[in-house]
Protein backbone atom coordinates (compact mmCIF):
# COMPACT_ATOMS: atom_id res chain seq x y z
CA UNK A 1 0.00 0.00 0.00
CA UNK A 2 1.58 3.66 -0.85
CA UNK A 3 -0.49 6.61 -1.05
CA UNK A 4 0.94 7.84 -4.26
CA UNK A 5 -2.31 8.57 -5.31
CA UNK A 6 -4.10 9.76 -2.09
CA UNK A 7 -6.66 12.23 -2.51
CA UNK A 8 -7.18 11.26 -6.32
CA UNK A 9 -10.43 9.90 -7.49
CA UNK A 10 -10.54 7.09 -10.04
CA UNK A 11 -13.27 5.16 -11.80
CA UNK A 12 -12.81 2.03 -13.41
CA UNK A 13 -15.65 1.10 -16.15
CA UNK A 14 -16.48 -2.66 -15.40
CA UNK A 15 -14.51 -2.16 -12.25
CA UNK A 16 -16.00 -5.37 -10.65
CA UNK A 17 -14.82 -8.46 -12.10
CA UNK A 18 -11.86 -9.78 -14.42
CA UNK A 19 -8.54 -7.64 -15.20
CA UNK A 20 -11.22 -4.29 -14.22
CA UNK A 21 -11.08 -5.80 -11.09
CA UNK A 22 -7.43 -5.94 -10.42
CA UNK A 23 -7.11 -2.53 -11.71
CA UNK A 24 -9.74 -1.55 -9.09
CA UNK A 25 -7.53 -2.73 -6.43
CA UNK A 26 -4.36 -1.52 -8.14
CA UNK A 27 -5.35 2.15 -7.62
CA UNK A 28 -6.91 1.66 -4.46
CA UNK A 29 -3.62 0.24 -3.18
CA UNK A 30 -1.81 3.44 -4.19
CA UNK A 31 -4.50 5.85 -2.31
CA UNK A 32 -6.77 6.03 -4.86
CA UNK A 33 -10.69 6.18 -3.50
CA UNK A 34 -12.04 3.94 -6.34
CA UNK A 35 -15.47 4.13 -7.91
CA UNK A 36 -16.20 0.36 -9.29
CA UNK A 37 -18.53 1.12 -12.27
CA UNK A 38 -20.47 -2.07 -13.20
CA UNK A 39 -23.58 -2.75 -15.50
CA UNK A 40 -25.09 -5.78 -14.47
CA UNK A 41 -23.36 -7.89 -11.66
CA UNK A 42 -24.00 -6.00 -8.74
CA UNK A 43 -22.56 -8.46 -6.30
CA UNK A 44 -18.88 -8.85 -8.14
CA UNK A 45 -18.69 -4.73 -7.99
CA UNK A 46 -20.32 -4.44 -4.48
CA UNK A 47 -17.58 -7.25 -2.90
CA UNK A 48 -14.81 -5.76 -4.86
CA UNK A 49 -15.83 -2.03 -4.06
CA UNK A 50 -16.37 -3.36 0.02
CA UNK A 51 -13.04 -5.10 -0.28
CA UNK A 52 -11.35 -1.85 -1.40
CA UNK A 53 -13.14 0.75 0.64
CA UNK A 54 -14.56 2.04 -2.58
CA UNK A 55 -18.12 2.74 -3.98
CA UNK A 56 -20.06 0.39 -6.68
CA UNK A 57 -21.53 2.69 -8.94
CA UNK A 58 -24.06 0.99 -11.55
CA UNK A 59 -24.52 2.45 -15.37
CA UNK A 60 -24.31 1.23 -18.56
CA UNK A 61 -21.49 3.10 -19.98
CA UNK A 62 -22.81 2.77 -23.71
CA UNK A 63 -25.48 4.94 -22.86
CA UNK A 64 -24.04 9.14 -22.99
CA UNK A 65 -26.99 10.76 -21.28
CA UNK A 66 -26.72 7.71 -18.05
CA UNK A 67 -22.80 8.51 -18.40
CA UNK A 68 -23.41 12.13 -17.64
CA UNK A 69 -25.50 11.81 -14.64
CA UNK A 70 -22.87 8.95 -13.37
CA UNK A 71 -19.86 11.24 -13.33
CA UNK A 72 -22.40 14.30 -12.11
CA UNK A 73 -23.10 12.27 -9.16
CA UNK A 74 -19.00 10.88 -8.79
CA UNK A 75 -18.24 14.78 -8.71
CA UNK A 76 -14.82 14.83 -9.69
CA UNK A 77 -12.73 12.39 -11.45
CA UNK A 78 -9.11 12.18 -12.03
CA UNK A 79 -8.39 8.69 -12.93
CA UNK A 80 -10.45 7.40 -15.35
CA UNK A 81 -9.59 3.53 -16.47
CA UNK A 82 -12.13 2.79 -19.55
CA UNK A 83 -11.94 -1.04 -18.70
CA UNK A 84 -15.43 -1.80 -19.89
CA UNK A 85 -15.77 -4.96 -22.46
CA UNK A 86 -17.61 -7.11 -24.46
CA UNK A 87 -16.56 -9.43 -26.65
CA UNK A 88 -19.30 -11.48 -29.40
CA UNK A 89 -16.66 -13.87 -32.04
CA UNK A 90 -17.97 -14.82 -35.10
CA UNK A 91 -16.55 -14.84 -38.49
CA UNK A 92 -17.55 -12.37 -40.32
CA UNK A 93 -19.92 -13.84 -43.00
CA UNK A 94 -21.93 -14.85 -39.81
CA UNK A 95 -21.72 -11.57 -37.95
CA UNK A 96 -24.68 -9.58 -37.84
CA UNK A 97 -24.84 -5.95 -37.95
CA UNK A 98 -26.38 -5.92 -34.51
CA UNK A 99 -22.97 -8.01 -33.62
CA UNK A 100 -21.36 -5.13 -34.82
CA UNK A 101 -22.93 -2.62 -33.56
CA UNK A 102 -22.90 -3.86 -29.82
CA UNK A 103 -19.61 -4.29 -29.50
CA UNK A 104 -18.34 -1.26 -30.73
CA UNK A 105 -21.20 0.86 -28.81
CA UNK A 106 -19.72 -1.07 -25.72
CA UNK A 107 -15.88 -1.27 -26.62
CA UNK A 108 -15.22 1.99 -27.84
CA UNK A 109 -18.53 4.71 -27.77
CA UNK A 110 -18.41 4.14 -24.11
CA UNK A 111 -15.24 5.79 -23.99
CA UNK A 112 -15.84 8.31 -25.63
CA UNK A 113 -18.66 8.77 -23.23
CA UNK A 114 -17.23 8.82 -19.90
CA UNK A 115 -13.72 10.46 -21.18
CA UNK A 116 -16.11 13.38 -22.29
CA UNK A 117 -18.06 13.72 -19.43
CA UNK A 118 -15.37 13.30 -17.16
CA UNK A 119 -13.39 15.96 -19.01
CA UNK A 120 -16.20 18.03 -19.01
CA UNK A 121 -17.04 17.21 -15.41
CA UNK A 122 -14.03 18.62 -14.41
CA UNK A 123 -10.48 17.00 -14.98
CA UNK A 124 -10.01 19.99 -17.66
CA UNK A 125 -9.87 22.87 -14.68
CA UNK A 126 -8.08 20.56 -12.31
CA UNK A 127 -5.37 20.25 -14.72
CA UNK A 128 -4.63 17.10 -13.83
CA UNK A 129 -5.62 14.21 -15.10
CA UNK A 130 -5.07 10.58 -16.00
CA UNK A 131 -6.63 8.83 -18.74
CA UNK A 132 -6.09 5.15 -19.72
CA UNK A 133 -7.97 3.01 -22.35
CA UNK A 134 -7.84 -0.72 -22.24
CA UNK A 135 -7.29 -1.76 -25.79
CA UNK A 136 -5.82 -5.40 -26.93
CA UNK A 137 -3.25 -6.85 -29.16
CA UNK A 138 -5.89 -8.03 -31.00
CA UNK A 139 -6.60 -4.71 -31.99
CA UNK A 140 -2.99 -4.07 -33.17
CA UNK A 141 -2.36 -7.75 -34.39
CA UNK A 142 -6.42 -8.39 -35.66
CA UNK A 143 -7.66 -12.18 -35.13
CA UNK A 144 -10.14 -14.00 -36.86
CA UNK A 145 -13.53 -14.05 -35.45
CA UNK A 146 -13.13 -10.77 -33.64
CA UNK A 147 -13.65 -8.12 -36.84
CA UNK A 148 -15.77 -5.83 -34.22
CA UNK A 149 -13.71 -6.35 -31.22
CA UNK A 150 -10.61 -5.53 -33.26
CA UNK A 151 -11.74 -2.36 -34.96
CA UNK A 152 -13.29 -1.56 -31.57
CA UNK A 153 -9.65 -1.87 -29.66
CA UNK A 154 -7.73 0.02 -32.72
CA UNK A 155 -10.20 2.56 -32.42
CA UNK A 156 -9.47 3.04 -28.89
CA UNK A 157 -5.97 3.27 -29.80
CA UNK A 158 -6.32 6.13 -32.12
CA UNK A 159 -8.54 7.85 -29.99
CA UNK A 160 -6.44 7.64 -27.43
CA UNK A 161 -4.01 9.50 -29.36
CA UNK A 162 -6.33 12.22 -30.76
CA UNK A 163 -7.02 12.86 -26.92
CA UNK A 164 -3.75 13.21 -25.54
CA UNK A 165 -2.87 15.91 -28.05
CA UNK A 166 -6.47 17.60 -26.99
CA UNK A 167 -5.75 17.30 -23.71
CA UNK A 168 -1.86 17.64 -23.10
CA UNK A 169 -1.87 21.29 -21.91
CA UNK A 170 -4.01 20.66 -19.25
CA UNK A 171 -1.90 18.12 -17.63
CA UNK A 172 -3.52 15.02 -18.57
CA UNK A 173 -1.66 12.23 -19.63
CA UNK A 174 -3.97 9.80 -22.33
CA UNK A 175 -2.60 6.09 -23.10
CA UNK A 176 -3.85 2.99 -23.89
CA UNK A 177 -2.54 -0.42 -22.22
CA UNK A 178 -3.36 -3.74 -25.19
CA UNK A 179 -3.06 -7.01 -23.10
CA UNK A 180 -2.61 -10.27 -24.73
CA UNK A 181 -4.51 -13.09 -23.71
CA UNK A 182 -5.70 -13.40 -20.66
CA UNK A 183 -7.92 -15.78 -18.32
CA UNK A 184 -11.10 -14.23 -17.14
CA UNK A 185 -14.58 -14.44 -18.13
CA UNK A 186 -14.67 -12.82 -20.90
CA UNK A 187 -12.65 -14.84 -22.65
CA UNK A 188 -12.87 -17.74 -20.47
CA UNK A 189 -15.77 -18.85 -23.34
CA UNK A 190 -12.80 -19.00 -26.17
CA UNK A 191 -9.28 -19.97 -24.88
CA UNK A 192 -9.21 -23.66 -24.28
CA UNK A 193 -6.35 -25.02 -21.66
CA UNK A 194 -5.29 -26.54 -24.79
CA UNK A 195 -5.11 -22.71 -26.87
CA UNK A 196 -3.46 -21.22 -23.74
CA UNK A 197 -0.66 -24.08 -23.94
CA UNK A 198 0.01 -23.60 -27.04
CA UNK A 199 -0.09 -19.25 -26.66
CA UNK A 200 2.91 -20.00 -23.89
CA UNK A 201 4.64 -21.95 -26.00
CA UNK A 202 5.28 -18.55 -28.18
CA UNK A 203 5.19 -16.17 -25.14
CA UNK A 204 8.85 -15.13 -24.57
CA UNK A 205 8.22 -15.36 -20.75
CA UNK A 206 6.74 -18.77 -21.26
CA UNK A 207 3.67 -17.90 -19.18
CA UNK A 208 0.25 -17.10 -19.03
CA UNK A 209 -0.81 -13.63 -18.19
CA UNK A 210 -2.74 -12.38 -15.38
CA UNK A 211 -5.02 -9.64 -14.49
CA UNK A 212 -2.95 -8.36 -11.90
CA UNK A 213 0.54 -7.76 -14.92
CA UNK A 214 -2.03 -5.90 -16.64
CA UNK A 215 -3.19 -3.84 -14.00
CA UNK A 216 0.31 -3.15 -12.63
CA UNK A 217 0.68 -1.52 -16.01
CA UNK A 218 -2.35 0.46 -15.48
CA UNK A 219 -1.12 1.31 -11.91
CA UNK A 220 2.20 3.00 -13.26
CA UNK A 221 0.49 4.63 -15.79
CA UNK A 222 -1.18 6.47 -13.67
CA UNK A 223 1.08 7.11 -11.50
CA UNK A 224 2.59 10.25 -10.55
CA UNK A 225 5.93 9.00 -11.87
CA UNK A 226 4.16 8.75 -15.53
CA UNK A 227 3.27 12.83 -15.85
CA UNK A 228 5.48 12.09 -19.17
CA UNK A 229 4.05 9.24 -20.85
CA UNK A 230 0.91 10.12 -22.98
CA UNK A 231 -0.72 8.83 -26.50
CA UNK A 232 1.71 5.37 -25.60
CA UNK A 233 -0.26 2.28 -26.20
CA UNK A 234 1.47 -0.07 -23.57
CA UNK A 235 1.24 -3.60 -24.75
CA UNK A 236 1.73 -6.27 -21.68
CA UNK A 237 1.59 -9.54 -23.19
CA UNK A 238 4.86 -11.33 -22.07
CA UNK A 239 5.94 -10.78 -25.77
CA UNK A 240 3.82 -12.58 -27.69
CA UNK A 241 3.00 -10.06 -30.21
CA UNK A 242 6.27 -9.42 -31.30
CA UNK B 1 -37.56 33.14 -17.24
CA UNK B 2 -38.14 36.65 -16.08
CA UNK B 3 -34.16 36.98 -14.35
CA UNK B 4 -31.83 40.06 -15.47
CA UNK B 5 -28.89 39.13 -17.38
CA UNK B 6 -25.95 40.01 -15.56
CA UNK B 7 -22.19 40.95 -17.11
CA UNK B 8 -21.24 40.17 -14.40
CA UNK B 9 -21.93 36.50 -13.96
CA UNK B 10 -20.10 35.96 -17.07
CA UNK B 11 -17.52 37.96 -15.82
CA UNK B 12 -16.83 35.62 -13.04
CA UNK B 13 -17.17 32.57 -15.09
CA UNK B 14 -15.14 33.96 -17.54
CA UNK B 15 -12.20 34.90 -15.32
CA UNK B 16 -12.70 31.03 -13.19
CA UNK B 17 -12.26 29.02 -16.17
CA UNK B 18 -9.72 31.21 -18.52
CA UNK B 19 -7.86 31.89 -15.49
CA UNK B 20 -7.78 35.30 -16.17
CA UNK B 21 -8.98 38.60 -13.76
CA UNK B 22 -12.36 39.71 -14.34
CA UNK B 23 -12.50 43.20 -14.80
CA UNK B 24 -10.25 41.77 -18.00
CA UNK B 25 -13.20 40.46 -19.43
CA UNK B 26 -14.46 43.54 -20.96
CA UNK B 27 -17.00 43.21 -24.18
CA UNK B 28 -13.65 44.28 -26.84
CA UNK B 29 -11.47 41.85 -25.43
CA UNK B 30 -10.13 39.12 -28.02
CA UNK B 31 -10.46 35.51 -26.43
CA UNK B 32 -7.01 34.65 -28.40
CA UNK B 33 -5.28 37.89 -28.23
CA UNK B 34 -6.48 39.52 -24.89
CA UNK B 35 -7.36 36.68 -23.03
CA UNK B 36 -4.45 33.57 -24.13
CA UNK B 37 -7.62 31.18 -23.99
CA UNK B 38 -6.49 28.60 -27.06
CA UNK B 39 -9.59 26.37 -28.80
CA UNK B 40 -9.66 24.09 -25.50
CA UNK B 41 -10.16 27.47 -23.33
CA UNK B 42 -12.87 28.82 -25.58
CA UNK B 43 -15.14 25.38 -26.08
CA UNK B 44 -14.82 24.89 -21.95
CA UNK B 45 -16.04 28.31 -21.43
CA UNK B 46 -18.40 28.06 -24.29
CA UNK B 47 -19.85 24.73 -22.51
CA UNK B 48 -20.00 26.51 -19.04
CA UNK B 49 -22.03 29.28 -20.56
CA UNK B 50 -24.48 26.60 -22.19
CA UNK B 51 -24.81 24.58 -18.74
CA UNK B 52 -25.59 28.01 -16.99
CA UNK B 53 -27.90 29.71 -19.28
CA UNK B 54 -29.51 26.71 -20.54
CA UNK B 55 -28.67 27.38 -24.14
CA UNK B 56 -27.12 25.60 -27.05
CA UNK B 57 -24.59 27.20 -29.22
CA UNK B 58 -24.24 25.66 -32.98
CA UNK B 59 -21.04 24.92 -34.49
CA UNK B 60 -21.05 27.90 -37.18
CA UNK B 61 -21.87 30.61 -34.60
CA UNK B 62 -18.77 28.68 -32.48
CA UNK B 63 -16.76 29.96 -35.30
CA UNK B 64 -17.97 33.30 -34.85
CA UNK B 65 -17.25 33.56 -31.51
CA UNK B 66 -13.79 35.84 -31.49
CA UNK B 67 -14.40 38.16 -28.84
CA UNK B 68 -16.26 38.41 -25.07
CA UNK B 69 -18.93 40.68 -27.12
CA UNK B 70 -19.53 37.98 -29.38
CA UNK B 71 -20.35 35.44 -26.63
CA UNK B 72 -22.48 38.10 -24.45
CA UNK B 73 -24.46 39.20 -27.44
CA UNK B 74 -25.55 35.21 -27.70
CA UNK B 75 -26.27 34.97 -24.74
CA UNK B 76 -28.85 38.18 -24.82
CA UNK B 77 -30.19 37.18 -28.06
CA UNK B 78 -31.33 33.75 -26.55
CA UNK B 79 -32.77 35.38 -23.37
CA UNK B 80 -34.57 37.70 -25.43
CA UNK B 81 -35.48 34.82 -27.32
CA UNK B 82 -36.82 33.02 -24.48
CA UNK B 83 -38.55 35.63 -22.78
CA UNK B 84 -40.75 36.16 -25.98
CA UNK B 85 -42.08 32.47 -25.68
Amino acid sequence: MTSELAERVALVTGGGKGIGAAISRALSGMGATVHVNYRSDSAAAEQVAHEIGGRAVRCDVSDGTAVEAMIKAIGRVDILVNNAGAVRDKLLLRMTEADWNDIIATDLTAAFHTTKATLAGGMLRNRWGRIVNMSSVVGITGNPGQANYAAAKAGLIGFTKAIAKEVGSRGITVNAVAPGYVRTELTGKSLTDEMVAELVRFTPLQREGTPEDVAAAVAFLCSPGAGFITAHTLVVDGGLSV
Amino acid sequence: MSKQLDFKELQQLAAEILGVDATNVQLDKSFAKDLAADSLDLVELIAAVEDKYDVELSEERLETMKKIGDLWTFIEEEHSRKQAV
